[in-house]
């Protein structure tokens, strides 16, 4: 086993920032607006560090798509403890229309160039949500998955694995190479220390486009109208148990 | 440091016991400090270590003699149904006298002080804040102006029954200019609002403390708070431009000017601020706010000795200095409490003292160059031993409440015996070794954090339960500690009712005499928050 395991991070606007629709209603705005790591994401290049450190692989790689700001994404990957990135690189149109399809096809063509044992990467994005990027990658390769992973165990060449599922947590066990999409559960990521953000910057990233994997970019998807949610209307406060049954009777709720 | 100068400093220390005996009448004050010509080279005697041996003072049992328990109950009127039928005209269905919903506001933050106030009035105006104090001004009833009720020294809560005058319903926003960026709005306006509105104009408070989210703007300006961007922008001595403030007559004083330049007259807004309600009631606030910086970094270092701590703050001034916007510290018992109560996970590894630096911008890139140079220099100068950077809005709210939440961790660990003091800032850290030491095992945990670039200590010590024998070790060494230092015993969370009567400590008496005659002044009948803020012996 080449004891390489690819992790897949995405740049995504910051969670604590307050999401605004464009005028056009086309999007959401993304200029000057803070980005970060995708939070599951970071969970995976945790993962995929731990698992060096207990010396079970031997190289950690963060690959990310989209414009020149996704290296930056990458850098914190290699804070974290990644060992190289690859920079895929989506600018422009084909950045507005990149999904998980997409990524699933680059996905699958850089974990054969790189031989990779495992890749691994967060279960959803937060801002699209799709949850689909993992299953799609794995689909593609034809290996087998492990996704919404709360528990990850190497075992040789299989790879024991805890699921959060809906009714609980299902325990399966799948043979490497394979994909395994990380859940809020798996860890916590660890703040990147100042040693390894400065040993981050000499690390390498290289740069690759999506030509050069093979891969078509066109989307089969169209975005026609992104809405904010409806207004959650102020409660009214009344004085009275009378006036209480009166406002009921009002709206038609008794 | 002159043997005339520490001669100085002990006479000073006597005339200070001169002027506290009448408020120790049956402990006998013995001034011991030794000063032998080995201690004139000696870097730290002045302040406090070893040499310096605090009097031995035997613990008075009646409270009415000790310093911080509360002054007798002077004579205003106590309140009658006449009254409230006034107050129910004016403020209809804003006259609260349910005990449960009192109860809140009878008891400070920190649940140390409860007062017994049965008349909670909640105003939406100026004007009605005017008829009611004309109203207690005639009637000789004290009030209690109450903000967010977040003050530390047991200021914002009734010693006895004053009725307490709540300004949570004044919360608008009146005005803001996004060229000159004035804000003028209501006193009761929360801090943390002011700081969402403003954000989404694209500009910030000038100040911020961990308080935010209860804090209301009235109450910042009348205790002069400080807070963690103090560094930057100054204090509301500087920032604040005008106030509208209803006097203890319900006259309505309008200084509500939105002008940076102003040279007309006495600036009598300036006797507001930090006045802890004791001279009037703030009722709206005008405020200069800077923009919003584009580029905000904060890091977490770790240092093995104070020495280097100030040795990075140095650093950091050198090549950080016109976008450092904050510079605090705690220490690793902090650490440990914030680990055991709050669940906090250290960002780094152990080490004695932690650094929280700020640095806002208007350049991403260039900020980004210019502290990736300090962080260099750090590390490779192993001022720093280990360190973490956010430039995430989600990371740096976390690295944030290592240091905001250490308030609240230590309401965990027992009862907090609290001293917020300003010292040069070499000497902060000796204060919290020489305490330490000092009290050895008789308290569970004492802890120094705060706004280091400042010279503001926030020394925190805990125990079990609240101790009287251990209140008796901490002062008065903690304040002739600090004295001797000509230090503040005091430096942002004011007076308030538990430090009134040490006020001599920091201030020559004929300053507190002069304070006293505003106070006739402006409060002939002394309505205006008693008990608080000035000491017992002006009367």
């Amino acid at each position: 086993m080449s004891g390489r395991v690819l992790v897949g991070v995405k740049r995504v606007i910051d969670y604590a920032v307050k999401i605004r629709v464009k005028p056009d209603n086309s999007g959401v705005v993304t200029d000057g607006v803070k980005h970060s790591m995708n939070p599951f994401c970071e969970i995976a290049v945790e993962e995929a560090v731990k698992l060096k450190e207990k010396k079970l692989i031997k190289e950690v790689v963060a690959v990310s798509c989209g414009p020149q700001q996704s290296q930056e994404t990458i850098r914190t990957a290699l804070a974290m403890g990644a060992d190289r990135g690859i920079h895929v690189e989506v600018a422009g149109k084909d950045y507005e229309t990149l999904g998980p399809l997409q990524v699933s096809k680059i996905m699958a063509a850089l974990a054969k160039k790189e031989d990779a044992q495992l890749l691994i990467l967060g279960k959803q994005a937060i801002d699209d949500d799709c949850n689909q990027t993992g299953q799609m990658t794995a689909a593609l390769l034809d290996w087998p998955q492990g996704t919404f992973a709360s528990e990850v165990s190497l075992d040789g060449d299989k790879v024991k694995v805890v699921r959060e599922i809906d009714g609980g947590l299902e325990t399966i066990k799948i043979s490497t190479p394979a994909v395994l999409t990380a859940d809020l559960r798996l860890n916590t990521p660890r703040y990147a220390t100042l040693p390894n953000i400065m040993k981050a910057k000499k690390k390498k990233i290289a740069n690759v486009k999506p030509a050069d994997l093979g891969v078509d970019l066109t989307s089969r998807l169209e975005v026609l109208k992104v809405e904010e949610p409806p207004q959650r209307e102020a409660g009214v406060k009344v004085e009275t148990v009378e006036d209480l049954v009166g406002k009921l009777k009002e709206t038609g709720r008794i | 440091m002159s043997v005339s100068v520490m001669a100085a400093i002990l006479q000073r220390t006597m005339r200070l016991r001169a002027a506290l005996r009448p408020l120790y009448p049956h402990s006998t004050l013995t001034c011991t400090a030794r000063l032998s010509p080995a201690d004139v080279h000696s870097p730290f005697l002045a302040c406090g270590s070893g040499q310096f041996v605090a009097s031995t003072r035997k613990l008075h049992v009646e409270p009415k003699s000790s310093p911080d328990g509360a002054p007798e109950r002077l004579p205003f009127s106590k309140v009658t149904e006449e009254d409230l039928a006034y107050f129910r005209k004016i403020l209809a269905g804003r006259t609260i006298t349910d005990p449960d919903l009192l109860e809140s506001s009878n008891v400070d933050w920190l649940k140390t002080v409860k007062g017994s106030s049965e008349v909670l009035l909640r105003p939406q105006t100026t004007e009605e804040v005017s008829q009611i104090l004309s109203y207690c001004n005639s009637r000789n009833l004290a009030v209690n102006p109450q903000g967010g009720n977040t003050g530390l020294v047991g200021g914002s809560v009734p010693v006895y029954d004053e009725i307490i005058l709540s300004t949570s319903l004044m919360n608008n926003i009146l005005t803001f200019d996004n060229i000159s960026g004035i804000l003028t709005c209501q006193a009761g306006c929360v801090l943390e609002n002011l700081s969402l509105y403003l954000e989404e104009r694209d500009y910030i408070m000038p100040l911020d403390l961990g308080a935010k989210g209860s804090c209301q703007i009235g109450g910042n300006v009348a205790t002069n708070a400080g807070g963690l961007r103090l560094l930057r922008y100054g204090s509301l001595h500087g920032t604040v431009l005008g106030l509208e403030v209803v006097l203890a007559d319900g006259r309505v004083l309008d200084c509500l000017a939105t002008l940076r330049k102003d040279n007309t007259g006495y600036d009598l807004k300036q006797l507001f601020i930090g006045s802890e309600g004791t001279l009037g009631v703030i009722t709206a606030v005008s405020i200069l706010c800077p923009r919003k910086p584009k580029s905000t970094n904060v890091v977490f270092l770790g240092c093995e000795t104070f020495e280097e701590l100030l040795k990075t703050f140095q650093l950091c001034r050198g090549m950080l200095g016109e976008i450092l916007s904050a510079f605090e510290f705690l220490d690793s018992e902090c650490m440990r409490l914030l680990n055991t109560h709050l669940k906090l996970p250290n960002p780094i590894t152990d080490c004695p003292f932690y650094i929280v630096i700020e640095t806002s911008g208007s350049d991403q890139d260039h900020d980004s160059q210019k502290l990736d140079n300090f962080l260099e220099k750090a590390m490779a100068s192993t001022l720093v031993t280990d360190g973490t950077v956010a430039t995430e809005q989600s990371k740096i709210k976390d690295l944030w409440s290592m240091r905001e939440r250490v308030t609240e961790a230590l309401t965990h660990d027992g009862f907090t015996y609290k001293y917020d003091i300003s010292l040069p800032v070499e000497r902060i850290y000796q204060l919290v070794t020489d305490m330490r030491q000092h009290l050895g095992d008789r308290a569970k945990s004492v802890v120094g954090y705060g706004h280091v670039g400042d010279g503001n200590l926030h020394l925190n010590i805990t125990s079990p339960a609240k101790d009287p024998a251990l209140l008796a070790a901490i002062e008065p060494f903690v304040y002739e500690w600090t004295a001797s230092c000509q230090g503040s015993i005091s430096a942002e969370h004011g007076l308030g009712l538990k430090k009134r009567n040490y006020i001599y400590y920091s201030k020559p008496s004929q300053a507190v005499a002069l304070m006293g005659n505003i106070k006739a002044m402006l409060d002939p009948k002394g309505i205006l928050n008693p008990y608080k803020t000035l000491p017992d012996d002006l009367k």
